[in-house]
């Protein structure tokens, strides 16, 4: 069985080497904030004892008042997961840091959420639209497009 | 003096028989050999995701009959998990074991079209494919059977079934179940040591095991790379904890071996359908949930072992009669990722293989 790991002792692990990075947690999850993202992704997947090897899946939803990145993050090593979070306030320009270089598998998925909900991924190698035609105006997973 | 040559570009599809859907991929060639790729989809795209943001929890569900129309009955099944997670239902014992041989019923499914059309692109051209459909039509029939339908199959409901099995469903299931192995014993000898299929499948296209995982793979994929994951064992769901059975996987990652591991696992299938038949209890197969739910606040994310790889729902609800938010984490997109890094290197020839070995739907790739 997957274990989900406590948000408690990992968000401990993350805040005693960075301070600060850790907007909220609760049960089931930890959100840090954006410009943090990709140093705490690599503390994730390169810390003995967490190995986050595995990047299950990503994906953004829309509040209005804020995007929220969810990244579902597997270990197969020792088969626990996590769920980490963060949010770009941005509504004309969002953008956060792309962890294409830590998890290949976020290349396709960080196209899709750039394309469906115009989310900017800083240092991704490839980021244009994937499943809509260039020249398409809009990005129509935005809760305020139709 | 050597010659002077330039790389070439070659596009492939996305109107072409052997890509599996309205694909196209942009080579680019020095000579025969491919030195570049880019895959390029979305001629499908439907907006399924936004559609769902429009539609009650149970009016999705005919929506995901169409993401993987090959496994549609494993796309109800990922759904309904998520959204029974998100409102917390529970599901009768009956359902539960119906659930696994429907779902594993359809895993042989699409492995054999899987296996059918890999053949194809092998260059044996459709003997295999039509015996492997006469196969799947059994499994076809059967699910009439319970769903009346034959491709989409809207069979699964929030908190069980949408009607128990006919009579002549579990009769029926027990045919095919003897009937199978046999089948799969007699093309497995045909087709292991073929000459032609080791030739153009082994050692080609190979998936090393960390990049495998680095890249998000699943499904016969992930595990052809000899990473023995599985989410029905790895994190059980319904109730794929009480049955036993085993995990192939692969050596090497190449061809060959994401054949064997879809082979290998149709075995594996029968073996939980039968001792699902021989457990399953009676009783009802829908928990009293009303026509319209409405879950609390909250998300949830459910995933599942589909035929493709790990099929999974992030649900969003803000206590409305529709999900706010609907994303599907579809097995094939992310297969799909790992096609450039097995191709580059290879012929153009290979590259039609590499692509059938992946296994992908187009409905599942672009939603």
């Amino acid at each position: 069985m997957t274990v989900s790991l406590s948000v408690g002792e990992v968000a401990q692990q993350i805040t005693e080497r960075f301070p600060d990075v850790i907007v909220e947690a609760d049960d089931t999850s930890i959100v840090v904030n954006s410009e943090s993202l990709l140093a705490v992704a690599t503390f994730l997947k390169d810390t003995p004892g967490l190995d986050f090897d595995y990047l299950s899946a990503i994906t953004a939803v829309d509040y209005y008042d804020y995007f929220e990145l969810v990244y579902q993050l597997i270990s197969i090593t020792h088969n626990h997961s996590l769920v980490v979070k963060t949010r770009c306030y941005e509504r004309e320009n969002p953008a956060v840091p792309s962890i294409v270089s830590l998890w290949q598998g976020a290349d396709f998925q960080e196209r899709e959420i750039y394309d469906l909900m115009g989310i900017r991924f800083d240092g991704h190698p490839n980021l244009k639209r994937i499943v809509l035609w260039e020249g398409f105006e809009g990005h129509p997973l935005r809760k305020d497009y139709l | 003096m050597a010659l002077r040559t330039e790389p070439f570009f070659l596009n492939i599809g996305p109107v072409h028989p052997s890509t599996h859907g309205v694909f196209r991929m942009r080579a680019t060639l020095d000579g025969e050999v491919i030195i570049d790729l880019e895959p390029v989809f979305g001629y499908l795209h439907r907006g399924i995701e936004k559609l769902a943001e429009e539609r009650t929890y149970s009016g999705v569900i005919p929506l995901t009959d169409r993401l993987d129309y090959l496994a549609s009955m494993s796309n109800n099944l990922a759904y309904v998990l998520a959204v029974e997670k998100l409102a917390g239902i529970s599901v009768p014992e009956r359902a539960e074991y119906l659930r696994v041989i429907i779902a594993e019923l359809q895993r042989i499914a699409s492995h054999l079209i899987a296996v059918g059309a890999f053949l194809n692109d092998c260059g044996a051209f459709f003997t295999p494919f039509l015996y492997m459909f006469r196969e799947r039509e059994k499994i076809v029939d059967l699910f009439e059977m319970v769903s009346g339908q034959r491709l989409l199959y809207n069979y699964m409901r929030i908190g069980g079934f949408t009607q128990d099995i006919p009579d002549e469903f579990l009769p029926a299931l027990d045919k095919f179940v003897r009937q199978m192995p046999t089948f799969i014993n007699e093309y497995d000898r045909l087709l292991m040591e073929n000459e032609i299929l080791l030739a153009r499948a082994k050692g080609v296209g190979i998936l090393p095991e960390e990049l495998a995982i680095n890249i998000s793979a699943s499904g016969p994929v992930l595990r052809a790379s000899g990473v023995k994951w599985d989410i029905r064992k790895a994190d059980p769901y319904s109730i794929y904890d009480r049955f036993d059975f085993e995990i192939p996987t692969g050596t090497v990652g190449d061809c060959y071996d994401r054949y064997r591991v879809r082979v290998e696992e149709m075995r594996q299938s029968l073996r939980i359908i039968k001792q699902a038949m021989a457990q399953i209890p009676s009783g009802a197969v829908r928990s009293e949930v009303p026509h319209l739910i409405r879950p609390p606040a909250g998300e949830a994310y459910a995933h599942i072992e589909a035929p493709k790889g790990e099929l999974g729902f992030y649900l969003v609800s803000d206590n409305s009669i529709a999900p706010y938010r609907c994303h599907i984490r579809a097995p094939s997109l992310l297969n799909l990722a790992a096609l450039r890094e097995m191709i580059v290197g290879w012929k153009i020839q290979d590259a039609i293989i590499i692509f059938g070995s992946i296994d992908i739907t187009m409905g599942e790739v672009d939603r």
